[in-house]
């Protein structure tokens, strides 16, 4: 059943439109990543659900619309980028303080501050001040004070990417257990595509202060809307045109305007339905990754390590066809790649 | 319909400041500058012109040009070393150095002219020089005054002075010189340029030490305007001087404004290691010897003139403060005028406190249009007004405009206290204003998303931070209070005197026993407002005695 439900939300900034005519909708206990470059707008969209933006359109929570109700008494939780830890608080009290704001009885209290930090791997850490934590600590206490308000929504804005990569790898997986194991709604807001994956159920993908797509992960990431979206959600070319043609042949897939290409959608094999000549090659530590001439132009593809394959060699290539994504409008950037 | 509440709220927190600012500030000032201009019923701009044109009055303006420049130059070249002593080599005692170079800032102006005169007076240690009465007397008061204004600001943006691009140019093979001459002195530059201004701004409106020291013979044009009211009754005289007064200083104003334009005291963060001295440090502890001399000097003769009687070591001068003086000089006993003061000074300072933090929570939330931003500059500017408006020109405005209906104040106690309070009020929203500004709206956001109203979410946010500059600027305000001297002798009446007032009537006032009771009373007053500012001091808040 729709929980949150957004409707013709827009937000500006003397007169420059940050947010324009968003819509969402999220079923209560999923989790809705919404995933965008970063200046998309949709950190203001996020700030405006929890009523902190001034803005024009309507935000309502079980069909009542929160217009009239200010930030302090919805009931959505807002965790911070960098976490916003009450500097003069010690992490128990930080953790503690929607507890009292409730006036919830002392050792009730007490006893919920010890398993949210034990939810969030910070047992005993209650005494320290949040200037002596490290930034992931940080990132956590925010996300157990969060939890701590029991809100009826979660808003996340990107709670991770303040951190180094193999810990925002390690948060995202806790992240996903944590608001499981709580069985919270949350939106999140975020950049990274993978993040995205790792904790959410749906997605809506913003550009410009739109929302171009939303809908379940998986449908989303089989079926991007065009091109740049393709791209964003981690697809690393998109080609139009006759080329696109050839490749979904190649892939026994039906005629579709243009293909969106994931790095591993072309793979060397001895013997494929592609051919081409290797122009690039580099290696990573699971894989060669190469950029292969064909007659469908320029691809990606992947060759495993023991593959003896250089510049200027001719090889087959085998297509995967759940690794790429038939769309429906032609690229305007179809050049562009990503890591 | 939020950002209707926004603006709602906006003009909420600005009203109380504005009215008062406008009851008691823009009405009497602007009252007085009318005076100027409207002469029998009609408009006169030429008797503006005539006044200028007087020869005493074009001698007050240059002397008040000289006067400050030269004071300026003195202060930076005393006080700019000091405050690179003071707040980056570690010398013995440096802590308590730097309190006591620090409250000259609040000492009464009165008081200080009195223990001026003590020492280039007939009779006292340094007379020999021949200062008595003449412009050198004058400058060093300034001097003694303003050098700590040039320690506060310069010596906060020294301390917090990041030492790395420093160490650069020495990695480079510059010599400690090249490193203060091409990287120390611009970095600071905003810093002196903001100090040098608002000295200059306090020299230029100097009251009572002008007229301590320099009598009838020299006056400024803060001085003359008093005399042309008081004495001579020239009350258009007196305005058109008022009104020249207002525009160099809303101008110097504004040049201070684009001077600050630099992040406060409270933004930076960084804190270097104290050096060792070394022999290159000598001048600059030489001059902090000299200032600290011109400071201890009239301190010391002060007190010890106070002790003194017949001849001989004496309290006499303080047990007469329980009379009215010789002849009758004052209608009450100078007690009853220090309790009158106290009393006074705790009304300026909660009126002062109040309106400093709705003043300096307007300026310093976050603006989320630029017409907003515009009006926040705006109220910005306007509360910093008082600080550089004559406190004359304020006590003659409050006489000529609030004394008749439909404010018929003249009588009401609480005049001197908001004129006090006015006095004080951009002092304490330039204390403020860096730590409110300095706190994250998002974490006032936070909490809210929580569930705190915004009343809760001030107290776990706000007040954690805010309460020990409060404090500060409480005891700024109050030791200003204390001192004021130029506002309230227009407004006080004879049967309720305050201190400082006391003290001037008692040294207009020839007889040995007057004499002494306003040495023993300009130690007392003196004391008073040092110890409260050495509490000040003590809560170590960086945004204190800025500008």
């Amino acid at each position: 059943m729709t929980a949150l439900s957004v409707r013709g939300l827009c937000v500006s900034y003397d007169g420059t439109p940050a947010v324009a005519d968003a819509a969402l909708d999220l079923d209560e206990g999923r989790v809705l990543a919404v995933l965008g470059p970063s200046g998309c707008g949709k950190s203001t969209l996020l700030r405006a659900v929890a009523g902190l933006e001034p803005a024009t359109g309507t935000v309502c929570w079980h069909g009542e619309d929160l217009a009239a109700t200010p930030t302090h008494r919805r009931g959505f939780a807002l965790m911070f980028q960098d976490g916003q830890l009450f500097p003069s608080l010690t992490v128990a009290r930080n953790v503690g303080y929607p507890l009292r704001i409730r006036r919830t009885p002392r050792a009730e209290a007490g006893a919920r501050v010890a398993e949210l930090l034990d939810l969030v791997g910070l047992a005993g850490f209650g005494d320290r001040l949040p200037a002596t934590l490290s930034g992931g600590e940080r990132q956590r206490v925010a996300l157990a004070r969060a939890l701590a308000a029991s809100p009826r929504l979660l808003l996340l804005d990107e709670p991770l990417s303040a951190l180094d990569a193999g810990l925002r790898q390690r948060l995202a997986v806790d992240l996903r257990r944590i608001l499981l194991a709580a069985g919270t709604t949350a939106v999140m807001v975020t950049h990274d595509h993978e993040e995205a994956f790792a904790v959410a159920d749906d997605l809506a993908v913003m550009r410009a202060g739109r929302i171009v797509q939303s809908g379940p992960i998986a449908a989303v990431w089989r079926a991007p809307a065009d091109p740049e979206t393709a791209l964003f959600l981690g697809y690393a070319r998109v080609l139009d045109g006759p080329a696109a043609s050839r490749l979904l042949f190649a892939a026994g897939l039906p005629e579709a305007p243009a293909v969106a290409l994931r790095r591993s959608a072309l793979t060397v094999v001895a013997d494929g339905p592609l051919t081409g000549t290797v122009t690039e090659v580099r290696t990573t530590p699971g894989q060669l990754r190469l950029v292969v001439r064909t007659d469908a132009g320029d691809v990606d593809a992947v060759a495993s390590l023991d593959r003896r394959v250089g510049p200027g060699d001719a090889v087959d290539l085998a297509v995967d066809a759940t690794r790429m994504a038939a769309l429906a409008g032609p690229s305007e950037r179809a050049e562009r790649t990503l890591d | 319909m939020t950002q209707t509440r926004r603006l709602v709220a906006l003009a909420a927190t600005a009203v109380v400041p504005l009215v008062v600012l406008g009851l008691f500030f823009v009405l009497p000032v602007s009252g007085m500058v009318g005076r100027g201009f409207v002469h029998g019923g009609r408009l006169d701009v030429g008797g503006v012109a005539d006044v200028l044109a007087r020869p005493e009055i074009r001698r007050a303006v240059w002397f008040t040009v000289w006067t400050s420049t030269v004071a300026t130059v003195l202060a930076l070249v005393l006080g700019l070393p000091a405050a690179y002593v003071l707040h980056r080599v570690a010398i013995p005692g440096r802590t308590w150095l730097r309190a006591f170079l620090v409250v000259p800032f609040v000492l009464p102006t009165v008081v200080v002219g009195v223990a001026f005169e003590l020492l280039i007076g007939e009779g006292g240690p340094v007379a020999f020089l021949g200062l008595d009465g003449g412009p050198v007397a004058i400058v060093a008061g300034l001097v003694f005054f303003n050098a700590s204004v040039v320690i506060r600001v310069v010596g906060g943006a020294w301390e917090s002075l990041d030492p790395r691009p420093g160490e650069a140019a020495a990695a480079l093979g510059a010599s400690p010189r090249q490193v203060l001459r091409d990287v120390t002195l611009p970095t600071l530059r905003p810093a002196i340029v903001s100090a040098a201004t608002v000295v200059f701004l306090f020299c230029a409106t100097a009251f009572g030490i002008v007229l301590t020291l320099g009598g009838l013979r020299y006056s400024s044009v803060e001085t003359q305007i008093y005399l042309l009211t008081t004495n001579l009754l020239d009350l258009q005289g007196a305005a058109a001087l008022s009104i020249l007064q207002l525009l160099v200083v809303t101008a110097l104003l504004l040049a201070a404004a684009r001077a600050r334009r630099t992040p406060d005291a409270a933004v930076a963060h960084s804190q270097a290691r104290l050096r060792r001295p070394t022999g290159a440090d000598a001048p600059a502890l030489v001059a902090t010897f000299l200032l600290l001399v011109l400071v201890a000097g009239p301190i010391a003769s002060l007190v010890v003139a106070s002790l003194r009687n017949d001849g001989a070591w004496s309290l006499a001068n303080y047990r007469a403060l329980q009379t009215s003086g010789a002849h009758q000089a004052l209608l009450v006993p100078v007690t009853d005028a220090v309790v009158n003061s106290l009393r006074i000074a705790v009304d300026a300072t909660w009126m002062s406190l109040l309106l400093g933090l709705a003043v300096a929570t307007v300026v310093t939330r976050r603006s989320r249009t630029r017409s907003e931003r515009r009006l926040r500059a705006v109220l910005d500017g306007l509360f910093m007004l008082p600080l550089g408006v004559s406190a004359v020109t304020l006590g003659f405005g409050f006489l000529i405009t609030l004394g008749r209906p439909p404010l018929e104040l003249r009588d009401s106690p609480a005049l001197i206290p908001i004129a006090q309070a006015l006095v004080a009020l951009p002092l304490v929203v330039r204390v403020l204003v860096p730590v409110l500004g300095g706190i994250d709206d998002r974490l006032r956001q936070a909490a809210a998303t929580l569930g705190a109203s915004p009343t809760r979410a001030l107290l776990v946010v706000d007040l954690p931070v805010i309460w020990k500059p409060l404090l500060a600027a409480a005891g700024f305000a109050f030791a200003c209070s204390l001192g004021e001297f130029g506002a309230t002798s227009f407004l006080v009446r004879d049967d309720r005197p305050t201190l400082p007032v006391v003290i001037f009537r008692l040294i207009s006032h020839p007889g040995d026993l007057d004499y002494g009771m306003a040495l023993a009373a300009s130690v007392i007053l003196g004391a008073t407002t040092a110890a409260v500012m050495l509490v000040v001091e003590r809560l170590r808040v960086p945004s204190v005695g800025t500008f």
